[in-house]
């Protein structure tokens, strides 16, 4: 199935663990071994007390498969809770890139890639006078524009850390779990 | 060391004995010495030394499946882990409960390429319901009672835990099973009631109803077989089961259409595909049930009840998906229909059930069995007779290799209770039969234990032969010889331009000399005049037996659904393959 697929759809599932050994492995094996396809995915320690971490990831498939990676997710033994924030309500999204555009002697390209840095509120983090590491955070939908931009003025390397989601509201995956 | 200190390997026992285990299938080595250790110095646990690791696993489950304990199996590290993977991944396949326990190097050895050091838990991620390696011995009793939670409750499954050896030897505290509580794992047992008011305003609404229900209404106990059997009678429905299923409504009833699928009943797979309701209890809708997936029973109102979310809506949608424990669901289904005084619709079911007699009528079954002395034996007649001639014998359980004899048995032994048939269904593990048998006798040692096997099956475990020698297990292996892989012939005969390219089972050994060299008794039958009486010696005799019948070597299983055909697309007998059924695109389905 292509990305294409019109009955594809695209979601970010969040998903609370057990901080233990191999519980990442879990996640992604069920993915591999299943044919799944992951488009992002960040995972951190989330709640030290109770050795719990957030697993968050974005994947696409139709809505049968969808279903079924939900479910498969649920019946991992270290798995908490199991939240499909594109289907239960509003969800803020926001990633992290680290950009490096690598201007040479071009001054034109330096002051470019400045300006469009300020439009998209980047930040830079490291300067040499042949090249700039910026830091800009958004949705994804964001930080893939900018990227658009940097590549025509020497785009030479790219780090992004995935997508971080959480429900709108009060709500939230550590209570009630 | 004080009185509440023990030992890694005294913890375990320990544990073992609080989960009620009775019996280990185990074979020792380097990294599980010292639990070995600990096993010699009691006596509340059996331990069996198969002879592979493979049949460790195997025997764990036919002991599982009949007793529905959990089963619990003890390999050492390296080769003793990765022979279990077959059993492993068997028993993920079939929701068979068990916790096998692996030996593993001393912790600070691990991913050091030590020697047989092995990444168990790597390995085993993916063919168990869930595994753990144990580091500190604190966390050892813990985890032991986490394991068999694990794989008892929710979808039975096997569980690993793999344990270095010095944590075997380090000093610790037991902790009971009672001060441990899963922390995340509680699966859903008991039904929204809405979902199954509404289930059951359905069914009773149908007009051609079908029962379809799988290994999970056996996976819940007796008394889940009990209530099917109740709600069957209740609504006067027919009832089909899967090849995991069978003995949960049991065959001589006249509301059982026989099994379905592939090497299912004629009037079973028809009447899936033309009902307008399908009661799916505890089945998940394997490739081997469904067939062609776009012509699945197209017209029916799907109900399906599994304890596992993920088994439905994975390959076939169904309208009423309700997550709960069969045994729970079907008793209240029982409840509700009575409660609001349901009825069938009477004209409607009449008329259903005289389109199920006429299918019937075909008779799928028939095979053609020259009766005249010196005539070849059909495969068929053989394991007819032997469910005729143990008809009447109070506990007869029966295991099978993985073939067309393990489809024969299936078609003509009929099952009237539960948990007194095991076989491998999802992963069709030849070699599974004879182990499994032996862990059936294990846990029933009056019971007759029948392995219906194929030759070719047969070799694949042949060496636990030593082990029913060594623990005196009368197991009985009913060997169908055909000499060849008879699935694989009949496939590459149906679907290959009959080109039996390494099919043939060349070179075999001669059965009798091979059961009297293990010290069990061995008896052949080549002419049909032979069967009945061949089969009444291997009942008299209270030892393990080898039955070598000679069965034509050109019979195959009918009815069968080619790979990737639809239901009504079944080919009968022999004399019906007329035209080519098998797409390009079922070839490639197995
Ligand atoms: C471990 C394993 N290897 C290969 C197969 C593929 N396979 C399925 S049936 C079969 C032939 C079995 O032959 P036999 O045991 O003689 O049974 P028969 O079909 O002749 O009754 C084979 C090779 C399998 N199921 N399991
Ligand atoms: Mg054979």
């Amino acid at each position: 199935m292509s990305p294409q697929d019109p009955s594809t759809e695209r979601h970010t599932i969040a998903v609370l663990v057990d901080n233990e050994p191999g519980v990442l492995a879990r996640v992604i094996g069920l993915f591999s071994g299943r044919g799944y396809n992951i488009e992002s995915l960040t995972v951190a320690e989330v709640d030290p007390e109770n050795r719990r971490s957030r697993i968050t990831l974005a994947t696409s498939g139709t809505r049968m498969i969808i279903e079924q990676i939900k479910a498969q997710l649920s019946r991992l033994v270290p798995i908490h809770v199991v939240s499909d924030l594109t289907d239960d309500g509003p969800s803020v999204e926001r990633e992290l890139a680290l950009i490096k555009v690598a201007t040479a002697d071009n001054r034109e390209n330096r002051i470019e890639s400045l300006r469009i840095a300020d439009i998209f509120r980047a930040r830079v983090v490291d300067s040499t006078p042949d090249s700039f590491v910026f830091e800009v955070t958004g949705a994804s939908g964001k930080i893939d524009a900018f990227i658009g931009l940097m590549r025509p003025l020497g785009l030479a390397d790219l780090s992004r850390t995935g997508v971080a989601a959480m429900a709108r509201g009060r709500t939230g995956l550590l209570d009630g779990s | 060391m004080s009185e509440d200190r023990m030992t890694g390997a005294q913890i375990l026992m320990q544990a073992l004995r609080d989960q009620d285990v009775d019996v280990i299938f185990g074979y020792p080595g380097g990294a599980v010495l010292p639990i070995y250790d600990a096993l010699f110095a009691q006596n509340a646990i059996r331990h069996i030394l198969v002879r592979h690791e493979q049949g460790a696993v195997h025997a764990a489950e036919g002991y599982a499946r009949s007793t529905g304990k959990v089963g619990c199996v003890l390999v050492t590290s390296g080769p003793g882990a990765t022979n279990a993977v077959t059993g492993l991944t068997d028993a993920l396949m079939d929701s068979i409960p068990i916790v096998c326990i692996a030996g593993q190097v001393p912790t600070h050895l691990i991913g050091n390429d030590a020697f047989q050091e092995c990444d168990t838990t790597g390995i085993t991620r993916p063919c168990t319901k869930h595994n753990y390696l144990v580091k500190e011995v604190d966390r050892l009793a813990r985890t032991v009672h986490e394991a068999f939670y694990v794989a008892r409750n929710g979808r039975p499954g096997p569980v690993v835990i793999d344990l270095p050896k010095d944590v075997q030897f380090a000093e610790g505290t037991y902790v009971a099973p009672e001060d441990v509580v899963h922390r995340t794992y509680r699966p859903t047992v008991s039904a929204e009631p809405t979902a199954l008011e509404r289930a059951m305003e359905i069914i009773a609404g149908a007009k051609r109803p079908i029962f379809y229900t799988g290994g999970g209404v056996i996976n819940a106990g007796p008394a889940a077989s009990e209530a099917l059997r109740q709600l069957v009678r209740l609504t006067g429905y027919p009832c089909t089961n899967t090849l995991m299923g069978l003995g949960a409504f049991p065959a001589n009833d006249p509301q059982f259409l026989g099994m379905l699928g592939m090497h299912g009943t004629y009037e079973a797979n028809l009447a899936m595909y033309n009902c307008d309701v399908m009661i799916n209890i505890g089945a998940r809708f394997d490739d081997r049930v469904t067939g062609k997936l776009s012509e699945f029973s197209p017209n029916s109102t799907k109900i399906q009840v599994d304890i596992d979310p993920s088994s439905i809506n994975k390959n076939v949608r169904v309208d009423l998906a309700i997550v709960a424990d069969a045994g729970q669901a079907l008793a209240e289904m029982v409840r509700i229909w009575q409660a609001r005084g349901y009825r069938a619709d009477r004209p409607a079911l009449d008329a259903w059930w005289g389109q199920i007699k006429q299918w019937r009528a075909r008779d799928c079954l028939y095979f053609n069995q020259d009766k005249t002395p010196g005539a070849v034996i059909k495969p068929q007649h053989a394991i007819k007779r032997l469910a005729e001639l143990t008809a009447d014998r109070e506990n007869v359980y029966i295991t099978t290799e993985v073939g067309q004899h393990q489809m024969w048995a299936a078609q003509f032994v009929p099952f009237n209770q539960p948990n007194r048939w095991m076989t491998s269904g999802g992963l069709g593990t030849m070699g599974y039969g004879l182990p499994a048998a032996m862990g059936v006798q294990v846990a029933h040692p009056d019971a007759l234990v029948i392995d219906i096997a194929g030759e070719a099956s047969i070799m694949m475990n042949i060496q636990e032969l030593s082990t029913l020698a060594q623990y005196r297990l009368p197991v009985k292996v009913f060997i169908t010889n055909n000499h060849w892989m008879g699935m694989v012939r009949q496939w590459q005969e149906l679907l290959h331009g009959e080109r039996y390219s390494e099919s043939y089972m060349d070179s075999l050994p001669d059965f009798v000399k091979l059961a009297e060299s293990f010290g069990a008794v061995g008896l052949r039958a080549t002419k049909v005049e032979e069967v009945d009486d061949t089969i009444a010696e291997m009942m008299a005799i209270d030892r393990t037996v080898i039955v070598d019948m000679h069965v034509d070597p050109k019979e195959n299983c009918f009815p069968m659904i080619p790979g990737g055909a639809a239901h009504y697309d079944m080919i009968l007998g022999p004399d019906d393959r007329g035209e080519q059924r098998t797409s390009e695109e079922g070839m490639v389905l197995v």
